[in-house]
């Protein structure tokens, strides 16, 4: 049987978690299709064909998927089930929303969030904002699963000998009233969270919107991407998307500076698979230390200067 | 064109507290809940919430809640009540159900109903799927806004914001349609002693799944729960210099190549 990988772009690129995506399909051992939709990637289409270890890409281009919404997606992916023993998606918050609304088309539950990938139908999941690790084993026949990025390695950048086939889809339209209105895309020059080598993460002593910018210029100084515990999100210092923790991302970057985070059991769910973390916070009893390869009990505003002013 | 009072759907599930540790068992079968405090699991109180507030708007007539569980999850229909929802519905059942369980019962349920809006949380913090709303949705075939931090109702269309990778994403659907809460749509009230008074005289019908002609999907089986691998705590270092250069001698951490000790 095959795998069908659900590509995630910016119609230009594949996203980062795609690429993730496909190093999680091959260890599944069988041949990998991409399917991919939106409008006028041909140019795409094309770039990933020349990926290595992909076998076909279905491209699928209508103007009407400049925004592909998952009520189109769905019914469309649902139908190609027969051929594939497994649909993978990254677990984004484009996966998320897609990979239930085709499996229960598909008549069967997904498995969400994998971090292992046991055998072809079995697998570890965090459960309890990753208070505890369940192995499940999924006997659909045709598996719907997402994958958590930070848990597994996009393959090394090869190019295919050959370029995989490009099979055009030809599909009518599904029926929809969603429409959309508007998007608002946090812009910044700094790394992704879900693919930045280090993370600065400031909480909710940082006190301020102002004071981030604290944050900002250490994150700059180490080329790192910027995030932030609930705390601070919440009382609105930061946005929303750049939230790490259980409810936000889940990262796993080399190295991992929380700042000013006492270290919220939601907040470690987020972090704790990162290489080396360090904690900086003036509370020596907070939780975060209890995590971190390196502390320094210290008042933030202090050290943060001192540490940008060492790079 | 007159617009009839909306009906609202909130389905709540009962899960271990937001602030209880869970223990694994010993014989690594489950995570241990025997004597744990249970509650309404945070997400689905942010849906009655909202629910509540529509109502309050005029912009819905009438909030039935739902729960499927043992006797036990009438607990978090009454709570649910008191805090303005005006009817409950229990599905008994005494196994754990899936996502797609979970959906298909609604989907049964909207048979009955013919509900507006079905509110429901993004995802429960025991098994963390978030899949039971979008699963819901594809089986009513209507549309769907997950992760939702901004929750308009007018001329029965739903303008919704939801919160994606990288900001956020305002859609308009026509109703039915499912919503699931994000944390930032709103903040939960507490509900007063008069209207938990209240809550427990309004109705609380309870039905089986034999009477809704469901049966349980097995496709997903659970072998075995683990505690996840703790990560040991570290040094304490005394200075920003040590800091600095025990980053640059730990050899996980690359530290840019512009690093002024470099």
């Amino acid at each position: 049987m095959k795998t069908l990988i659900i590509a995630e772009h910016n119609h230009h690129a594949l996203k980062a978690d795609t690429l993730v995506t496909l190093g999680a399909a091959q260890q599944l051992g069988q041949p990998i299709d991409v399917f991919i939709a939106g409008h006028d990637m041909a140019q795409l289409s094309q770039d990933t064909a020349t990926i290595a270890g992909i076998d076909r890409v279905l491209s699928w281009d209508h103007e009407a998927l400049a925004m592909p919404f998952s009520e189109i997606l769905a019914p469309v992916i649902a139908n190609l089930r027969s051929q594939y023993s497994h649909i993978l998606l990254a677990s984004s918050s484009f996966g998320k929303d897609l990979a239930p609304r085709i499996a229960a088309l598909c008549g069967v539950n997904a498995v969400s969030d994998v971090i292992d990938i046991i055998s072809a139908n079995q697998y570890k999941r965090p459960i309890y904002a990753g208070n505890a690790i369940a192995t499940v084993q999924n006997n659909a026949a045709c598996q719907v699963v997402t994958i958590r990025t930070s848990a597994f390695s996009a393959p090394s950048h090869e190019t295919a000998a050959s370029p995989a086939h490009i099979q055009a889809l030809s599909i009518e339209l599904p029926d929809t009233s969603v429409r959309f209105v508007e998007q608002t895309l946090s812009e910044s020059s700094r790394p992704e969270l879900n693919s930045a080598e280090i993370i600065v993460s400031g909480g909710r002593a940082v006190g301020s919107d102002a004071n981030f910018s604290l944050i900002y210029d250490l994150a700059d100084k180490l080329g790192a991407a910027v995030g932030a515990s609930r705390a601070a999100v919440d009382a609105g210092y930061i946005a929303n998307d750049l939230q790490v923790g259980q409810t936000g991302k889940v990262v796993a970057p080399s190295l991992y500076i929380a700042i000013g985070i006492s270290g919220a059991i939601q907040h470690l769910a987020g972090m704790k698979d990162s290489k080396v973390i360090v904690a900086i916070n003036n509370d020596p009893e907070a939780p975060i230390f209890s995590v971190a390869d390196y502390g320094l009990v210290a008042d933030l505003f202090e050290t943060l200067p001192a540490m940008t002013a060492r790079l | 064109m007159t617009h009839h009072p909306l009906k609202a759907i909130v389905a709540v599930k009962r899960v271990i507290d937001y602030n209880v540790k869970v223990r694994v068992k010993a014989d690594r079968s489950d995570v241990d809940l025997s004597n744990t405090k249970m509650s309404m699991n945070p997400f689905c109180e942010i849906a009655v919430e909202e629910a509540v507030r529509l109502k309050e708007a005029g912009l819905v007539g009438e909030i039935v809640v739902v729960s499927i569980g043992p006797k036990s999850c009438q607990e978090q229909i009454r709570s649910a009540l008191a805090l303005g929802a005006d009817r409950g519905l229990q599905v008994e059942c005494d196994t754990p159900v899936s996502p797609l369980d979970v959906a298909k019962i609604l989907q049964k349920i909207q048979q009955e109903e013919n509900a507006d809006i079905f509110l429901l949380g993004k995802q429960s913090i025991d098994a963390d799927n978030n899949q039971t709303g979008q699963m819901l949705a594809a089986l009513l075939d209507c549309p769907q806004a997950t992760c939702a931090s901004r929750v308009h109702i007018e001329h029965n269309k739903a303008i919704v914001t939801r919160e994606v990778d990288g900001g956020l994403l305002t859609v308009e659907m026509s109703l039915p349609a499912v919503i699931t809460t994000d944390l930032r749509l709103n903040e939960p009230r507490f509900a007063a002693l008069p209207k938990i008074m209240q809550a427990k005289r309004k109705p609380l019908a309870v039905k089986t799944l034999a009477d809704l002609a469901i049966e349980l999907t097995t496709d997903i089986e659970l072998i075995s729960v683990d505690s996840p691998t703790q990560r040991q705590a570290g040094v304490i270092l005394s200075s920003v210099d040590e800091l600095m250069s025990t980053l640059r001698n730990d050899p996980n951490v690359q530290m840019p190549k512009h690093d002024k000790e470099a």
